[in-house]
């Protein structure tokens, strides 16, 4: 990265220690023993409210810091090296975002200092099934008078269940499958006829399904222009992706470290297994995809921070490498650690699983190898 | 103006008139690049002007001191010359092992007599350097070998054969690594310095599997040379060597900057579906996967620079090695497999220049990952020296 500030050191530095102290892997690992939990503690996302973290991309008349995404970046890299598991990229990410380049200054006024100061949470909801693709949006927000009324189900929606706000992605002109005629709509999760159903995903976190039965907004609630919506999704989802990439690559980081760790320390045959060169090629491949992924990762955040018009393809670049590094380290962190990296004991495990989700989120490796592949000419 | 603004407005101003408009084109093949040395032959007027001007500013080796022929610029006003160039689009004046691998290492070992010597005659492009490194049984383990110097009393003495000594056929003298102690490995290793029309010193081409014959094989029979031409103590050559293969390490993987995406000649060559994708799926897949690593490529190398300067973390040249190397090999593949069977051709009319280029460029690319340490020798050292694994 262009070299970080003084204030950025300092906040990467905090949240590097508070994480190391306050959220451990053990606290995550307790969230897999809550079979009804919100899928994060409260008391540890208050605290990351507390210490500023989720104002960072507001700006400062709306109660953040306006410190820009690439701080933001630092903050969730170094949360994802324990797992820490909160919404703070559904909520101070993506959320945030939403409002930030899209809202009205009412719309702004009644939402963003809540998620500024982290009593408030909203997450996106705009996946419909098991494949992200927004253009196939159906869920429907027909016009009512000045109101609309909105019909259709949402899942999976990250941290759904602690959300008191979802930008959600409409329907409101042509057929699924067309990119236009999507419009962004900002719903109280509290409305009357949605309902919400947490759902159980192997990394504890516990997403929920909306299901839309005539909810009924006013246009208050019209986030951005109506029907064309799919830009504004476009950029919103952009970064949170490259917010998803620096979880990943700080989850990936740490469990490539752990890893290395053990081969300095576990002996087999006399030896320390780190003296194997078959392990230590693997090993030093792997830091070369980190390598790369980190590059990406931090290309992406600048591209935010500077209005890059290659911002989709960065944020693809970083999404689908950070995916397919996180999975492949994450796989060579229980191999390299034999039968223990088996057990729910270990952490390798939480970060096969957490890596996994989170690779899936907002479009998988795959996803994004095919939209660089467009928006690059091939 | 500061002093680097106004050293920023001359150098602009020089270079807009000195650098000959043939001179901002584009390198396309090797005659493009300048090696210098008694054998060079210019490929036009305007390459010689060129380099006969930049010599005379000192600017083919901006950063070195004056007295040694160098331009004697801060490190800045490097920075600011390459920039303005860069600009331009100059090429570089004169491509050359002595200033990139001997030259630093001279400055940093030679005694006093050698810098003077050799130094201005390396930055007027006037001497021509080969790297007598690599043996038939010293590759990959380099300490191995074999070439032996004898004290004579008022001479060395060389006995022994390097071999994939680059572009030996054309250099005027060697710096080369020779054994003069059996008992030691590393430690019996010197740093000789020879003349290549020295009495006994033999120089075959090799014939690649790409056609090039840029490398060669070097015989010495009881070389003659001046003991004056050990460079640092005797028995001390590795230390030397190691800090010249750092050298080229990293003048390998910096020299290698952005890696060009296909995108333009698969569409070309492949043709495109429905869609506008590039029709055969297998192949686009691949395509895209390696435009992708190659885009995170450049990336690291700008992060890695900027880096360098910020922080203390070692700047894992091996790592860069082995990216740009698997990254660019799979490239010039990919190249060769798009082009069908127009990428099979080795000479001639039946295919266009375009395609020939790229399939000896495959071949060629088959070394990239054992030149400069392979990749296996790569992921050793950053085992060790990066990830602090435990011998093996």
């Amino acid at each position: 990265m262009a070299a970080l500030t003084d204030e950025q050191q300092m906040l990467k530095d905090m949240a590097g220690d508070w994480s190391r102290q306050n959220a451990p892997v053990t606290a995550y690992r307790s969230l897999f023993d809550r079979a009804n939990g919100p899928g994060f503690d409260p008391n540890l996302y208050a605290e990351m409210g507390q210490m500023g973290w989720t104002g960072i991309i507001v700006p400062e008349e709306f109660g953040g810091s306006d410190f820009g995404y690439q701080s933001m970046g630092l903050v969730v890299e170094e949360l994802g090296r324990t797992l820490a598991a909160s919404p703070l990229i559904s909520s101070a990410l993506a959320a945030a975002s939403a409002l930030r380049l899209a809202g009205t200054q009412e719309q702004k006024a009644r939402w963003l200092p809540g998620i500024a100061d982290g009593s408030l949470i909203g997450t996106l909801a705009v996946d419909e099934g098991a494949q992200h693709a927004p253009e196939k949006t159906a869920l429907r927000a027909d016009r009512s008078g000045d109101r609309w009324i909105l019909e259709g189900m949402k899942k999976p929606v990250q941290d759904g269940m602690a959300a008191q706000l979802a930008v959600v992605a409409a329907r409101t002109a042509g057929t699924p499958g067309d990119d236009d005629g999507l419009t962004l709509f900002l719903v109280d999760t509290g409305a009357a006829g949605l309902e919400r159903q947490a759902i159980d995903q192997i990394d504890a976190r516990r997403p929920a399904i909306y299901t839309f039965n005539r909810v009924e907004v006013g246009p208050e609630a019209v986030l951005g222009e109506v029907d064309g919506g799919a830009d504004l999704l476009d950029a919103i989802l952009d970064r949170v992706r490259v917010g998803l990439s620096a979880e990943m690559l700080g989850a990936a980081t740490q469990a490539f470290e752990t890893t290395i760790d053990y081969l300095r320390t576990r002996t087999q045959f006399g030896k320390l297994i780190g003296s194997f060169q078959g392990l230590q090629h693997r090993a030093a491949d792997m830091l070369g995809e980190l390598m790369l992924a980190r590059s990406a990762v931090e290309a992406g955040f600048e591209a935010i921070d500077s209005d890059d018009p290659e911002l989709p393809k960065l944020a693809s670049l970083a999404k689908a490498l950070a995916g397919e590094t996180a999975r492949r380290v994450t796989n060579e962190m229980i191999q390299m650690h034999g039968g223990i990296g088996m057990t729910h004991e270990h952490d390798a495990g939480l970060y096969l699983k957490r890596v996994r989700v989170a690779e899936q989120c907002y479009g998988n490796s795959a996803y994004h190898r095919e939209r660089w592949g467009s928006l690059s000419g091939f | 103006m500061t002093d680097l603004e106004s050293f920023r407005s001359d150098t602009r101003a020089w270079l807009e008139a000195n650098c000959p408009p043939e001179m901002r084109e584009p390198i396309r093949s090797d005659a493009d690049m300048c090696w210098g040395g008694r054998n060079w032959t210019f490929q036009s007027d305007a390459q010689r002007l060129w380099l006969e001007r930049m010599v005379q500013r000192g600017w083919t080796t901006p950063h070195w001191p004056k007295d040694y022929g160098g331009g004697g610029l801060s490190p800045g006003e490097a920075k600011v010359l390459k920039e303005e160039m860069a600009r331009i689009g100059a090429r570089q004046p004169l491509y050359s092992f002595g200033i990139s691998m001997l030259g630093p290492a001279l400055l940093k070992f030679g005694s006093e007599e050698q810098k003077k010597r050799f130094l201005p005659e390396i930055a007027r492009g006037e001497i021509r350097w080969c790297q007598g490194y690599s043996e038939p049984g010293a590759g990959s383990d380099l300490a191995g070998l074999q070439t032996k110097a004898e004290d004579k009393g008022d001479h060395w003495l060389v006995n022994g054969q390097k071999i994939w000594t680059s572009g030996a056929d054309q250099a005027d003298w060697c710096f080369c690594l020779v054994r003069t102690d059996t008992s030691h490995k590393q430690r019996g290793i010197s740093f000789l310095l020879i003349d290549m029309k020295s009495t006994g010193v033999e120089v075959r081409p090799i014939v690649l599997i790409s056609g090039s014959t840029h490398f060669s094989e070097v015989f010495f029979t009881d070389v003659k040379v001046p003991k004056e031409n050990l460079v640092g103590e005797i028995n001390r050559g590795w230390t030397v060597a190691k800090r010249l293969l750092q050298f080229e390490r990293d003048s390998i993987s910096e020299s290698r900057g952005e890696i060009p995406s296909l995108a333009p000649l698969a569409r070309k060559h492949v043709g495109l579906d429905e869609k506008g994708r590039v029709a055969d799926p297998d192949l686009r897949t691949r395509l895209i996967r390696n435009g992708m690593r190659a885009s995170a490529y450049g990336l690291t190398l700008a992060r890695v620079a900027t880096e360098k300067n910020s922080s203390n973390e070692p700047p894992a040249v091996s790592v860069i090695k082995n990216l740009w190397s698997s990254i660019a090999q799979e490239r010039a593949e990919l190249l060769t497999e798009l082009l069908g069977a127009d990428g099979l051709g080795w000479s001639g009319e039946g295919y266009d220049k375009a395609s020939l280029d790229a399939t000896r460029a495959w071949l060629h690319s088959r070394a990239f990952s054992i030149y400069g340490g392979t990749y296996e020798i790569q992921n050793n050292v950053t085992a060790k020296r990066v990830l602090n694994l435990p011998e093996q």
